[in-house]
């Protein structure tokens, strides 16, 4: 067990290393006078923008400004960006939050309405209750998710505030620690717009697995014991149909946290989404480059943690 | 009063090609302690009939009695075949390899079925998981206990499933093909073990198999299926000497040490009949070299036949005419008639 946490960990410094370099020579190899030209400004001359490659070590050679921008990410810092000469690292804690605060939320929320319908389908197979379940996903995996939080938009902020009742605001973010109720107030829309595409996506995944299990010659075993119709489906079932949601649940949390643009977008929360459009809006090459740093990191971490859980809910693949 | 008694089992499913009659009047008993082993081949019917009598065949329309200790199983409700499901009757299946649980350690896999059913407290289960284990003769029990079935090999596997199916002394253990999945050298050690368990605990043992030899070897009586029927009912000596049914004769004839004498296997010509209608003449008429025109009126019911107590079979033919010999006979006239 230990050592595949820790083979884990190799490959994943290995792959973060690998991703660096790629964002690198991708972002910042080429011409430096075009890179020192939009780190200079509009209205630079020839001179501000000398100056300005100097300032960026953009005279030296490959390895040496790799390295440079390697040791910086070390000590975790991203550099300053082009447009306000700030440094990312500030933009991204305060546009980090507003993701996580987000994408977080919504898995409780899709994984509290796909789970418990994909295992009602997945146990009365054909039933009224399972062909509502399948209607329930269809219906929000065919709507896209700026149609869905329009609609909600429309709904609960233009009507009901119209109808008198301002119950819900129309967009921007309140911090957690600045207060709660507002931050929950700000999110629940943002929530169930992503939640219920998810939870779509889930109730088939869970539907799909649980069923797969279900005709398993163990779970014939399990009821010649004369265990309980809920024993055997939760303790011997759903224990062994979990595994390809958590693979897939790693994913969706790796891409998410690197920013969920629509829902973001539509929303007005400034999180990572907003802050990497705005940032390819204004070629800030700085910043778009520390976002796909940060995205990739994401999901090799989450892949690790995937890998690492596989491996405590599956004695088989300890052995691996 | 026997211990099972099952008469007229009709199993049927519903599926989207239409209604499947997978049993049709099956009849059995089995007496306490004693070994029944259940002969067909593949969709026969016979792992449908005893799963099927246990409440393990979920949207089965079944009909008929069984009768475990004269209370009727087919009218039990759910929750009551599951007090009897794993206590008092335990079932063992085919494939060990797909039939333990992979995420579960074998201890508290054994353990799991006393903990339902025995009110026994966790320590308690787990100490008899570790003895059940070494009975079955695992070596060194304390340590496999909290082993997973990948750490076990066939064989192993299903003795832990046979340690699992003992766990509360059930009356009867329905074990189904449970050597098929093995080598044939584990496949003696498995019968054997099962034997002797079975003298250890004064258990009934129904015996599903397709395989001949193992049912001589085990059983005490047989009873032969074709196409969701009875064919032939019979103690094993009556069964294998004086079979009656011509499809119990071909299938003698069809195991290599049986046709020793011309050196010839002789298979069963032809299919085994569709069981997507019901069948309403002799299901062995089609592929019988002795067919009358009496096969084809109605499916013949069991009659008493040869010179033992308790020989029935579900043919026409005169019930004085048993043995191999008549059948050679009857056959080779068929294969002349055939040229």
């Amino acid at each position: 067990m230990i050592r595949v946490v820790l083979r884990r960990l190799v490959y994943l410094v290995l792959v973060l290393f690998v991703i660096t370099l790629l964002t690198y020579i991708v972002f910042f190899v080429g011409n430096p006078n075009d890179l020192a030209a939009r780190f200079a400004g509009r209205d630079a001359g020839p001179a501000e923008i000398r100056d300005a490659a100097v300032r960026l070590g953009l005279n030296h050679g490959f390895w040496y400004q790799y390295w440079h921008y390697l040791t910086g990410l070390l000590h975790g810092s991203f550099g300053l960006d082009f447009q306000n000469q700030v440094p990312i690292n500030s933009e991204i804690s305060r546009a980090f939050p507003v993701t996580a605060s987000l994408v977080l939320g919504a898995v409780v929320i899709w994984l509290l309405i796909g789970i418990p319908i994909g295992i009602m389908s997945a146990t009365h197979p054909r039933s009224l209750r399972d062909r509502a379940g399948t209607t329930f996903a269809l219906t929000f995996l065919s709507m896209p998710t700026f149609v869905l939080g329009v609609l909600f938009l429309l709904v609960f902020y233009y009507y009901l505030t119209r109808a008198g009742l301002s119950w819900f605001p129309a967009a921007g973010y309140v911090g957690l620690t600045s207060s709660p109720g507002q931050w929950f107030l700000h999110l629940i829309l943002p929530w169930l717009t992503l939640a219920l595409v998810q939870a779509a996506v889930y109730t088939r995944l869970i539907r799909g697995s649980l069923l797969d299990v279900l005709g398993e010659d163990y779970i014939r075993t399990a009821r010649a014991k004369g265990l309980s119709r809920r024993t055997v489906i939760y303790k011997h079932g759903v224990r062994a149909a979990l595994t390809p949601v958590v693979t897939q649940l790693g994913i969706d949390i790796g891409t998410l946290l690197a920013g969920a643009f629509v829902t973001e977008r539509v929303f007005g929360l400034p999180g990572l989404g907003q802050l990497a459009l705005n940032a390819i809006g204004a070629a800030d090459l700085p910043v778009v480059a520390a976002i796909v740093v940060l995205a990739a990191s994401f999901i090799v971490v989450m892949n690790t943690i995937v890998d690492i859980v596989y491996a405590v809910l599956d004695p088989r693949v300890r052995l691996a | 009063m026997s211990l099972l008694e099952v008469r007229d089992l009709r199993v049927s499913f519903d599926t989207d090609d239409g209604t499947v009659y997978a049993v049709q009047g099956m009849s059995f008993s089995v007496e306490a302690g004693q070994t029944l082993g259940i002969v067909g081949e593949s969709g026969s019917g016979k792992s449908v009939s005893t799963q099927a009598i246990m409440g393990l065949t979920p949207g089965a329309t079944i009909t008929g009695e069984a009768l475990l200790d004269g209370a009727n199983l087919l009218t039990m409700s759910e929750g009551q075949l599951q007090s009897i499901r794993g206590s008092k009757v335990s079932l063992i299946f085919q494939d060990p390899l797909t039939s333990l649980h992979p995420l579960y350690r074998v201890g508290s896999q054994i353990a799991e079925a006393m903990l339902v059913h025995g009110h026994v407290a966790k320590a308690e289960a787990r100490a008899r998981a570790v003895e059940l284990l070494g009975q079955v003769g695992i070596p060194e029990p304390a340590k496999r206990v909290r082993d997973y079935p990948h750490q076990f090999s066939g064989g192993m596997r299903q003795r832990v499933m046979i340690a699992m199916a003992l766990a509360l002394e059930p009356k009867l253990i329905i074990a189904d093909e449970p050597t098929t999945a093995l080598d044939v050298t584990v496949q003696a050690q498995i019968l054997e073990l099962l034997a002797r368990m079975q003298r250890d605990y004064q258990t009934a043992v129904i015996l599903i198999t397709h395989d001949l030899g193992v049912v001589a070897d085990v059983a005490d009586e047989v009873v032969i299926m074709y196409a969701g029927r009875p064919m032939e009912r019979a103690g094993v000596e009556a069964a294998f000497v004086e079979p009656h049914h011509p499809y119990t004769q071909g299938l003698l004839q069809s195991i290599p040490s049986y046709s020793g004498r011309t050196g010839k296997l002789r298979p069963i010509r032809g299919y085994p009949p569709s069981l997507m209608h019901q069948i309403d003449e002799c299901p062995f008429a089609s592929r019988c070299p002795l067919v009358h025109d009496e096969c084809r009126v109605a499916p013949p019911p069991l009659k008493p036949v040869g010179t033992r107590p308790g020989h029935l079979s579900a043919c026409v033919l005169p019930s004085d005419r048993v043995g191999l010999v008549a059948a050679e006979a009857s056959q080779a006239a068929a294969g002349a008639a055939e040229r």
